[in-house]
């Protein structure tokens, strides 16, 4: 999509900085996203109050980030979950309570999600298939917005005037919309929401 | 006390999500100046959180974005008829939330509801998402017409081959109809391909009904496994292993799998996805077998391993390669 221009630092210190980011970004978009759902898992089946978890992802996130500008680890699954776990024991420590065996799964879910390679052709069909159900469940008017900006094309304004609603009201539907479909897509398993 | 802390934090990461989010859909949707972008690069330069809940988005945005280009193509009258539709249903449910639901609902099924035609070029491979869950994937050379609506569901394949993903839906039989037989499924996955004389189907899950046109009364319930080919006045009902099955199915990963294959009918299999046609001279040549996986367009691997494994001659004459001794 669009660059970002490093506009008005030209040094060569600064341009080796944004080329470490640029390759730290597309190894976390590449690598770590698509495990977002083993994550959600993860901290969902050790955590106590899932009122956190949006907070815990977040978290761990940025760590694995943080880390991964120092160096790209070499197994992103394994680095993920580690993190997840050292995460938690932190808080657990530092809230002094003792809720949970935050467990060693670690071992079990890294082994369990190396299945054999993926199947690209299927993967598409069942990413649409996906993407019909989050649609479906996004709150109607945001769907809406995401429909005619997404499948029908139009921009901001094309939309606002198409739905009859203020500009802003537009944007909140689309930023809505976009964390939503985000959050489906990335953070769940893939067969939820999938006719049986 | 801890209690107030954890909901605090929570609450700034909701927020630099929101924030997020904003900034991105006002890029991707609205008019995007230098000052907008310099702004945006301020925020992410912030915090690593920022960074970390942008990249998420962006991500999430960009795979919405090439589902939405994964939808079957629709005519262009259709689409304006559907954009007249839109428009008048702003109008009408502006405020009315129930049928907005509905409403969109329509418009995104609207498009199906009558016969569609899908078709892809030699070497071309289409997924074809209908209204009702099911899937369509044609593989090279393949038309398909589709008719999925609330008391229906039919399709048929009047040229090449697919693999049909049919959701479960026990008051609605899908019905796909080739060559004058008919296919009728209530939620299964099977492969069919459609060559003069002769329809194979195979099938991965489900159960399916296969009623042969030709000669009435003739007809095969088929279970996982199991391979049908009916040709003028026969049908005849196979097991296949599950390896074979899926080497039959390796186009949709865009490779041909050969196990113990003859040169013969692995050049006819190529010249199924390319223009450029494999010519095997010599009838001991074309006896000789392959067992390999190659991507269907790569004709030129299938030439090197002829030249340098098998010791053969290739040679190229116009839109003809012929491989012989």
């Amino acid at each position: 999509m669009s660059e970002h221009p490093e506009t008005g630092r030209g040094s060569a210190k600064s341009q080796e900085t944004a080329a470490g980011l640029a390759a730290v970004s597309a190894w976390f978009v590449r690598e770590v996203l698509p495990l977002e759902a083993l994550l959600m898992h993860f901290l969902h089946h050790n955590w106590h109050n899932s009122g956190d978890i949006a907070d815990l992802r977040q978290d761990v996130y940025v760590r694995v980030y943080e880390a991964a500008q120092k160096q790209i680890p070499d197994h992103a699954k394994r680095f993920v979950l580690t993190t997840a776990r050292n995460l938690l024991i932190d808080r657990v420590r530092r809230e002094q309570v003792v809720p949970i065996d935050v467990v060693s799964d670690v071992d079990a879910l890294g082994v369990a999600m190396d299945a054999p390679g993926p199947d690209h052709a299927l993967m598409a069909r069942e990413e649409l298939r996906r993407l019909q159900t989050a649609l479906d469940r996004l709150p109607p008017r945001s769907r809406e917005a995401m429909i005619l900006g997404h499948i029908e094309g139009l921009s901001g304004q094309q939309i606002a005037s198409r739905m009859g609603v203020a500009e802003p009201t537009v944007s909140e539907h689309l930023a809505n919309g976009i964390r939503a479909l985000t959050s489906m897509l990335y953070g769940e398993a893939a067969d939820r929401g999938r006719k049986s | 006390m801890s209690e107030v802390r954890e909901s605090e934090v929570c609450a700034v990461t909701v927020n630099v999500e929101i924030r997020a989010a904003e900034l991105l859909q006002r890029r991707r949707f609205w008019n995007w100046s230098e000052a907008d972008q310099a702004e945006l690069d301020r925020w992410l330069d912030e915090a690593l959180a920022h960074r970390v809940a942008f990249l998420r988005l962006e991500a999430g945005l960009k795979r919405t974005e090439r589902l939405a280009a994964l939808r079957p193509p629709e005519p262009e009258r259709e689409a304006r008829a559907r954009r007249r539709f839109v428009a008048m249903l702003a109008k009408t449910v502006a405020g009315v939330g129930v049928l907005a639901v509905l409403g969109v609902s329509a418009v995104l099924y609207l498009p199906w509801t009558r016969t569609q035609t899908y078709t892809t070029p030699v070497g071309g491979h289409e997924i074809v998402a209908l209204a009702d869950g099911s899937h369509i994937e044609l593989n090279t050379d393949t038309i398909v017409h589709a008719d999925v609506g609330a008391d229906h569901r039919t399709a048929s394949l009047d040229r090449g081959e697919a693999f049909f993903d049919i959701s479960h839906d026990v008051g609605h039989p899908f019905t796909v109809a080739v060559a004058g037989h008919h296919i009728t499924v209530l939620g299964t996955k099977f492969r069919i391909r459609s060559e003069s004389g002769h329809v194979e189907v195979a099938l991965l899950e489900g159960r399916v009904w296969f009623d042969a046109g030709s000669s009435p009364g003739q007809a095969a319930l088929l279970v996982p496994g199991d391979v049908l080919v009916a040709r003028a006045n026969t049908i005849s009902v196979t097991k296949e292993p599950a390896q074979d099955l899926a080497g039959s199915l390796g186009w949709r990963r865009g490779m041909l799998m050969f196990h113990d294959t003859t040169l013969m009918d692995a050049a006819a299999e190529f010249n199924r996805y390319n223009s450029r046609k494999l010519v095997i001279a010599g009838a001991d040549t074309a006896r000789l077998t392959i067992g390999a996986s190659f991507p269907v367009n790569d004709v030129d691997a299938f030439t090197r391993v002829a030249r340098e494994i098998f010791g053969l001659h290739v040679e190229t004459r116009g839109d003809q390669i012929v491989i012989s001794r």
